[in-house]
């Protein structure tokens, strides 16, 4: 029997599509955006740990930021289409993933797993819920409106004065933890994931990219949860 | 030995299922557990009650007919076992063992622990076989393969199509089914030619079976009797998106 070319090869916008609709072609999605997310984790870490080395160094940073609008908003333009791409492909995902078990086990328990990779949704959105409160907080100043009037001696925006009285109301700095430590979770799985889902991951390498997924994710975790610790402890003033 | 099992019963797909207790006395601990199960059915019938239905055929691990949920792992406690291989030995007198299907929507259930795994076959129609013309055996050694490649294709050969990998998978995910068999065909020359589409259809395919999606956890390598990798979905994930980029770029 002849069996037609079309059902053999798809078309080019057929296959296009197939970034989107198919099962790996989402999860390419999900470890593209994810991973530079990570890479925005770490560098935006990297920039307020500057807070340690003065009022200078820090509200120059912040200076230096914001100095060209229009590099300024293209990278915030490009993080928010990769947090609501990454978003919305999780969710899909994860809906998807719930319809294919209709009919659970008598035993919960799954092989193999981690608490990390069991909980990668619900981590995934408190971390939403931090971010949306963290832009309201320092960048929107919509919690404290005159966080955004603070200037320093030279006339620049004071961030290090904003940083240091945000965190120190604790129910901010506690929330403000919390959601590292859920951020530590997520990226302890994610970071190693996301080379599995590009293919760049095996058995000789597995044991590299979880040991660079479960440090990285503890780096972060403790040099963001350092600024609010110090200031709590009075370290930084 | 004496045991308790906590056997899932159901009539077909449409009719709810639940667990009902069984006695198994007197095992041997030489049986295999299918033989286990042989024993209870004896004592059904004549107790004049509906046996147990379970897959099965070859009993000897190679078949892949065989596949039950054995306290909460798919062919029991066992690595690189499947459930006609895994000896009574494994449980202690007087154990509780709880015994269901594979549970995905794919698989809908027959009867009892018996699942329709046609979706398998289905993927396999859509791109899992090389087109080469009938005749004569071809000499085996006529095109020459490099030896990690033969390695690497026999190695997701083995695959046997149980569906453990489904049954154990917390997304009912069917990727290292499909990762085996397109690894195993694209590895070689004669697969190579059919790659891309091939890549393209079985996960197509798969997607539309309602499989659930890859989390790179690993339960499913952690189950599979045959011991296939994740290094597999790696590659099936690689071919993907190499199918993808050249289906877009001709």
């Amino acid at each position: 029997m002849a069996v037609s070319a079309q059902s053999l090869q798809p078309s080019r916008a057929g296959i296009l599509s197939l970034i989107w609709r198919s099962s790996l072609g989402k999860k390419y999605v999900m470890a593209i955006t994810g991973l530079g997310l990570f890479i925005f984790v770490i560098a935006h870490m990297l920039g307020n740990l500057q807070i340690y080395l003065g009022t200078d160094k820090i509200n120059t940073y912040a200076e230096t930021l914001k100095s060209t609008p229009a590099l300024l908003w293209t990278v915030r333009i490009v993080l928010l289409v990769i947090v609501i791409l990454h978003i919305i492909a999780g969710i899909q995902l994860a809906l998807a993933n719930r319809r294919a078990r209709p009919q659970a086990y008598s035993n919960k328990k799954v092989v193999a797993s981690t608490l990390a990779d069991r909980t990668m949704l619900i981590s995934g959105l408190i971390i939403l819920a931090f971010i949306v409160f963290h832009l309201s907080h320092f960048t929107l100043g919509f919690v404290n409106p005159q966080y955004l009037h603070y200037v320093d001696s030279m006339g620049r925006h004071d961030v290090r004065r904003m940083m240091i009285i945000g965190f120190s109301n604790p129910f901010v700095s506690v929330f403000y933890i919390v959601s590292m430590g859920l951020l530590l979770l997520h990226l302890s799985h994610g970071v190693s994931s996301c080379f599995q889902s590009l293919g760049l991951r095996s058995t000789r390498t597995i044991g590299f990219f979880d040991k660079l997924a479960k440090v990285s994710a503890l780096l972060v975790f403790l040099g963001n949860c350092s600024i609010p610790l110090a200031i709590l402890a009075g370290i930084l003033k | 030995m004496n045991l308790t099992l906590r056997v899932w019963r159901q009539k077909n797909a449409d009719t709810p299922g639940k667990f009902v207790e069984y006695r198994a006395n007197n095992i041997s601990p030489d049986m295999s557990f299918l033989e286990m199960l042989d024993v209870v059915n004896e004592e059904l019938i004549k107790r004049g009650e509906e046996q147990i239905a379970f897959d099965h055929d070859c009993r000897e691990g190679i078949c892949g007919s065989c596949g039950l949920v054995i306290n909460g792992r798919a062919h029991g406690p066992l690595a690189a076992t499947t459930t006609c291989q895994l000896h009574m030995r494994t449980f202690k007198d007087g154990d509780t063992i709880a015994v269901e299907p594979w549970r995905a929507r794919p698989f809908p259930v027959i009867k009892d622990l018996v699942v329709d795994r046609n979706a398998f076959d289905r993927i396999i129609q859509s791109g899992g076989y090389i087109s080469v013309s009938t005749g004569g055996a071809p000499d085996g050694n006529a095109i020459p393969i490099p030896k990690d490649d033969a390695d690497k294709a026999m190695d997701a050969a083995q695959c046997i199509g149980c569906g453990a990998c489904v049954a154990a998978c917390k997304n009912a995910s069917a990727m290292l089914f499909v990762a085996a068999k397109v690894s195993h065909l694209s590895l070689l020359p004669q697969g190579k030619i059919e790659q891309d589409r091939r890549v393209l259809n079985m996960v197509t395919r798969m997607d539309e079976e309602g499989f659930g999606n890859c989390t790179n956890i690993g339960s499913c390598e952690a189950v599979c009797p045959k011991q296939i990798t994740l290094d597999n979905i790696a590659r099936m994930n690689r071919l993907y998106m190499e199918a993808l980029f050249k289906g877009i770029l001709s």
